[in-house]
């Protein structure tokens, strides 16, 4: 049978087939090189950033960090200050953007699927997730600063809730995506109205992606700096009011990293070491939970 | 045509035993449950089914046959009116039960599915305890003590063939329960809302053969309580299952007749061509 189909066709050329070989190996060992480079050269970046924020980050490092406020130059003190006020205002930042960001992914996966109003959302929830942070910033500063007449911890928290929306819509959307419509369907099939399903069934079956997708926004919010400048400024006592200026860990870093004074600038890699080491225990715990399910 | 009428006997024994109708059921059939009227559906502008009337009589299967994309799942899915979750799909004509048109727009779909329960091909476990599985829906629908909770969730297992196997596990999760147990706790979560009529859309095509028996038997016993439709891919199953069997080609029924009869002397030359191996 196939000596029939294979009639009327040239000979085989071994030669060229052999040259052919011997051409796509070289290219793969050129390939493979390249590609073994260009993965030193980045892990080499990275490895050295780590690196230098560990060594100099631990060179302050102590309690008094977290038992101390900020002090004058030259006379000790932490970051105790900038420590809560990230705590307070990525908190607030969450609690506020978590649950509108969790209801408008929830409205383009389940209500507005392909429909014109649901397309237009997305695009601005994709738009304002690229958007650069620093104007996200200036709009709170007219929206919640101005009119009220100073800086305040409020303010920043509304500001990194506005970055976080899109993050967790996103996510929310994606991995309401994933359920099977035959699930839904099963539900629907049992008379269930849909706000049921959506909260006893949809939401139970992506529940460690949701969570998954609040955590990296948590991370990606702890280390926002321009959207802070312009509504919390940063504050180098304690204060713990919302309605005044607030210190956070970025804020501090940026003052302190810019000053003259040595023991500042310490402090300023301390505090950087610590956002870094919270996001990646973060990002660690988000892959756990991710895995659990 | 005449050519045809005489060899059609030789070729529906063949036809019989390509289905394997073993034992001949009994042709009569019930008053009907539901009544299909003047049916036509669209997806979009696509139609999907064409003037369907048939008649589901009460406490027997219904087998649905015929190649995919023939429209019997979508006859399936007007009945419980699961097409509404979807726009641009539409269905006109008449679906009466107990003489109320099931189409009509002031039904209360909710109270509709909870009448006329659906399993689908692939076993679909809610994520949670095999327990609230079945719960989940009798909650839609009724207010029950906890111990009545308890007796229901038992039945509805007993009757799904499950419970002396789930009985030990009702607070695992339903999702380590094999296919075919999967597939059974469907059944057991879809009777457990009591409706009376129950849709099986390829209930076996995602099981291996024992769980298939398994599932086959259990609409053996159902039917007792319960008025069923079931599509099937497998003509041994129609045959095997189904008292009365539908053939559905393109969007049309072409034949519907007692299950013995339509396998053994089908009357149009397109569904005895079908069950023989001619296509689909």
């Amino acid at each position: 049978m196939s000596g029939a189909t294979l009639t009327g066709l040239p000979p085989k050329d071994s030669a060229a087939a052999s040259r052919l070989g011997r051409r796509r190996r070289r290219r793969d060992r050129v390939m493979t090189g390249l590609a073994i480079i260009s993965t030193v050269l980045g892990l080499l970046f990275l490895v050295s950033i780590l690196f230098t924020l560990f060594w100099r980050g631990l060179q302050a490092m102590g309690p008094q960090v977290f038992t101390e406020v900020t002090r004058p130059p030259g006379s000790g003190g932490g970051l105790l200050n900038a420590i809560i006020g990230t705590v307070i205002q990525v908190g607030l930042g969450t609690v506020i953007g978590t649950p509108v960001g969790i209801l408008v992914g929830t409205y383009l996966a389940e209500y507005a699927r392909g429909s014109r109003l649901g397309n237009a959302v997305r695009f601005v929830s994709d738009v304002l997730l690229s958007a650069p942070s620093i104007l996200i910033g200036l709009f709170v500063y007219q929206l919640l600063v101005l009119p009220f007449g100073g800086f305040s911890g409020i303010a920043g928290a509304v500001a990194l809730a506005i970055i976080i929306i899109p993050i967790v819509v996103r996510t929310t959307e994606d991995m309401l995506q994933l359920i099977p419509n035959t699930l839904r369907e099963a539900v629907m099939g049992l008379g269930s109205p849909k706000w049921k399903m959506i909260t006893l069934i949809c939401y139970r079956s992506v529940m460690s992606g949701l969570i998954t997708g609040v955590l990296l926004g948590i991370a990606r919010i702890a280390g926002e700096t321009a959207p802070l400048l312009f509504t919390s400024l940063g504050n180098l006592t304690w204060s713990v009011s919302l309605t005044q200026a607030m210190s956070s860990l970025p804020l501090t870093i940026y003052a302190y990293a810019g000053s003259p004074y040595e023991d500042w600038v310490s402090l300023a890699w301390t505090g950087a070491l610590l956002i870094t080491v919270s996001v990646l225990l973060l990002n660690i715990i988000a892959r756990i939970v991710l895995r659990k399910a | 045509m005449n050519e045809t009428a005489n060899s059609r006997p030789a070729q529906s024994a063949r036809a019989a035993a390509a289905a394997g109708v073993t034992a001949a059921r009994s042709d009569a059939l019930n008053p009907a449950r539901i009544a299909i009227r003047g049916l036509d559906f669209f997806y979009g502008t696509n139609q999907a089914l064409k003037g369907i009337n048939l008649d589901l009589p009460a406490q027997q299967v219904t087998g649905m046959i015929g190649p995919s994309g023939c429209g019997k799942s979508t006859l399936l899915r007007v009945l419980n009116r699961m097409y509404s979750l979807y726009p641009g799909q539409r269905a006109e004509g008449e679906v009466l039960m107990d003489g109320q048109n099931l189409l009509a727009p002031e039904i209360d779909m909710n109270a509709l599915r909870s009448r006329i329960g659906m399993v689908f091909q692939k076993p679909t476990p809610f994520p949670m305890s095999v327990y609230d599985n079945i719960a989940f829906g009798v909650k839609l629908h009724e207010q029950l003590s906890r111990s009545a909770m308890d007796e229901r969730v038992e039945w509805s297992l007993t009757r799904a063939a499950l419970w002396d196997e789930a009985k030990d596990r009702l607070s695992g999760s339903a999702m380590g329960l094999s296919g075919g147990q999967q597939q059974r706790l469907c059944i057991a979560r879809s009777i457990a809302v009591r409706p009376e009529v129950i849709l099986l859309d390829e209930p076996t095509s995602a099981l291996d053969p024992i769980s298939t028996l398994k599932v086959e038997e259990l609409i053996d016993e159902l039917k007792r309580d319960f008025t069923i439709a079931i599509v099937t891919h497998n003509m041994q199953q129609a045959a095997r299952c189904a008292d009365q069997v539908a053939f559905f080609y393109l969007g049309e029924m072409v034949e519907v007749a007692p299950a013995a009869q339509l396998f053994t002397a089908p009357k149009q030359r397109r569904t005895q061509e079908y069950i023989t191996g001619r296509f689909g």
